[in-house]
């Protein structure tokens, strides 16, 4: 299947810093690609460049074969990348349904003017998060009183309701617990199966096995390679991560228990 | 959707911490205990009269003028410190071109709303670009704004307060927007009906002692109307909570953030300048003093109505009532005779009050420990 968005030779540099140095990625309709990495090895730079928050330095951006310049985020969102950032984007002091519409406000018209319509927004909030197996207490519910679980999730919703074709998600998972994880890789699958391409960031090993389609390796700003789901086993894509050598001393020492 | 439903260990929120969340609602018993407490203390003074009651809804009017720039731009996640400052430079400029330089009133009056304007617009403009905290960047103009404000009038008049706006503005249709009253037919039949006092003698004898609304009450309702309006009601309002809630995850989300809050500087200039007018208008002259601490007026006045100081939440009704008392306590302490001075005993206590019910108010929302 073609891809339907693709990076090709895709640098970017922080003034001296190299945080990717020519990454080549690719997702296509229906397909879960998890990006896997350790700590700074660039994967918030890479869907950062591509969801428009970073400029590439170089390398091309590509959106069913055409090429795309994004100038903003929005104008990546236009495009139907959309993206969940591991601090979410979204606002503890502000209702669910608030920021469900954040930036993308249902409006009508009264007397005039544009008024930010509540009772469509609270309505489209309460039924999004049903199906998504959420159930609220209410649409005015502050988003700072829900789990992490439930904010990814509506998160997620909120993505996926205003059309996202490409579904960016920055390790998700990593603070949660074990079954509100489950609860994030279900709603990942679901919105798989919607024919969403879905690019899945991770250091969680199982996670991405659970889930994935095809999994990227990156190390200190390049791809070390990519496999389908099958050909590779957790303990290769283990090493592979950590750069291989150094944590299969690790895992003597720790007796196999990483 | 197996056990993703909520969790049963969520207690259910009684209603009271749910009115709890509401950040007016500190701010309405506020206003309730004040009304209980003057109308006990001072009920005999007068000052619950037409005139007493024209007295402090004046006053409260004032603080509520400033406090709805202040309140939108503490909800963008912003301070304007310099909108004394402003104040006293707004009158001063209006007081300059109509008397020193004899333009028009209205012209005097456009041309500094439009100066007053671009220089809140600078503001937000240095505080985006620069990324320092709004709290420096306005300090900076309070003191710049201050020094003007003085030198002005000196430089060209060898004095530091500029009179006789009351006859140039004599007859000006906008001077009249800002300094007149409205209602002076229904106040007369009001009087005659022996609903209100009339002057028993002097030059305005046979008058009733209120004769009509000042512009100033008015300027005062139609801005927390339309704060109230377009923080509650509008897309731009659900971006001024977003920008002070976390402009980082707004500017995600597609919010134009920089834009929120370089608007919402120049909206507190725009109060400030209205402020300065009606002022200049009432008093007929412009002082270099004038002003002083309005600023923090304006934002205890804020924190009062339950706004957080870190931004991303509050009310205008509520800034609305934090100004309200103000007023009633502040006049209220002068109708029952107490010393005025513990006016600021008083607003130190109540803001500190505030403040310590906002945070705990916070903590409820976000579930923070
Ligand atoms: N805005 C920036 N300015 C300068 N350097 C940056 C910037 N953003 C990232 N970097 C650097 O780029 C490198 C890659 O960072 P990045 O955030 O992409 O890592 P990551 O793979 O997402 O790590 P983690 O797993 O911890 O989230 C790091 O060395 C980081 O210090
Ligand atoms: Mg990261």
């Amino acid at each position: 299947m073609d891809p339907l968005f693709e990076m090709q030779d895709v640098e970017k540099h922080f003034g001296t810093v190299i945080a990717l140095g020519g990454v080549n990625f690719s997702v296509s309709e229906g397909e879960c690609h998890c990006l896997l990495g350790d700590n700074g090895a660039g994967k918030s730079t890479l869907i950062k460049t591509m969801s428009g928050v970073h400029a590439p330095t170089s390398g091309r951006l590509l959106m069913r074969g055409q090429e795309v310049r994004f100038e903003d985020p929005r104008q990546a969102i236009s495009q139907g990348i959309a993206t969940v950032y591991q601090d979410l984007a979204m606002i503890p002091l502000m209702s669910v349904s608030r920021n469900f519409f954040m930036g993308n406000e249902p409006i009508k018209r009264r007397f005039g003017f544009n008024l930010f319509d509540h009772e469509q927004a609270d309505k489209v909030t309460m039924d999004e998060m049903r199906k998504m197996g959420i159930n609220l207490r209410g649409p005015h519910q502050a988003v700072g009183t829900l789990s992490g679980g439930e904010r990814q999730t509506v998160a997620i919703a909120r993505a996926v309701y205003f059309g996202a074709k490409v579904l960016i998600l920055d390790e998700p998972t990593s603070a949660l617990g074990v079954r509100q994880t489950a609860n994030v890789l279900a709603t990942v699958d679901r919105v798989r199966k919607n024919g969403i391409a879905v690019v899945f960031i991770t250091h969680n090993v199982r996670h991405a096995l659970a889930v994935g389609d095809r999994f990227t390796v990156l190390n200190r700003g390049k791809t070390l390679g990519t496999a389908n789901k099958g050909e590779i086993t957790p303990e290769e894509l283990q090493d592979l991560m950590a750069g291989g050598q150094e944590l299969v001393e690790l895992e003597s020492s720790l007796g196999g228990t990483v | 959707m197996s056990d993703s439903t909520q969790d049963e260990r969520i207690k259910d929120i009684s209603p009271l911490r749910q009115a709890l969340v509401r950040p007016e609602l500190g701010s309405i018993a506020g206003a309730i205990i004040v009304f209980l407490f003057f109308g006990f203390l001072a009920f005999d003074s007068g000052m619950f009269s037409p005139r007493g009651v024209l007295n402090w809804s004046t006053v409260s009017a004032q603080f509520m003028i400033i406090a709805v720039g202040a309140c939108l731009l503490m909800i963008a996640g912003e301070f304007d410190l310099s909108v004394g400052s402003m104040i006293g430079f707004a009158g001063m400029m209006i007081a300059i071109f109509s008397v020193t330089l004899q333009w028009p009133v209205w012209t005097s009056i456009c041309v500094t709303f439009v100066l007053c304007i671009a220089l809140g617009a600078l503001n937000g403009y240095i505080v985006i670009r620069t990324g320092l905290p709004s709290f420096i960047v306005t300090l900076a103009f309070l003191f710049i704004l201050r020094g003007f404000t003085i030198f002005f009038p000196q430089l060209i008049e060898r004095k530091t307060i500029i009179g006789g706006v009351s006859d140039a503005a004599d007859g000006d249709w906008l001077a009249s927007l800002f300094g007149g009253k409205v209602g002076e037919p229904v106040f007369v039949w009001l009087a005659d009906l022996g609903l209100i006092d009339v002057f028993e003698r002097g030059s305005r004898a046979g008058q009733p002692v209120v004769d009509g609304i000042p512009a100033l009450i008015l300027w005062a309702i139609g801005l927390v109307i339309f704060g109230h309006f377009v923080l509650t009601r509008t897309r731009f309002g659900n971006w001024i909570f977003a920008s002070g809630g976390d402009a980082q995850a707004a500017r995600y989300a597609g919010v134009p953030v920089n834009r929120v809050k370089i608007l919402m500087f120049m909206f507190s200039a725009f109060c400030a300048c209205v402020f300065a007018t009606c002022q200049v208008m009432e008093f007929g002259s412009a002082g270099a003093d004038r002003g002083l601490l309005k600023e923090f007026e304006a934002i205890i006045a804020v924190v009062i109505g339950g706004a957080l100081l870190t931004g991303g939440y509050g009310s205008v009704i509520g800034a609305a009532l934090g100004a309200l008392i103000f007023g009633v306590v502040q006049q209220g302490l002068f109708f029952a005779g107490v010393e005025s001075s513990l006016f600021r005993v008083f607003l130190g206590v109540l803001l500190l009050a505030a403040v310590i019910l906002n945070t705990y108010i916070r903590r409820i929302i976000t579930g923070e420990k």
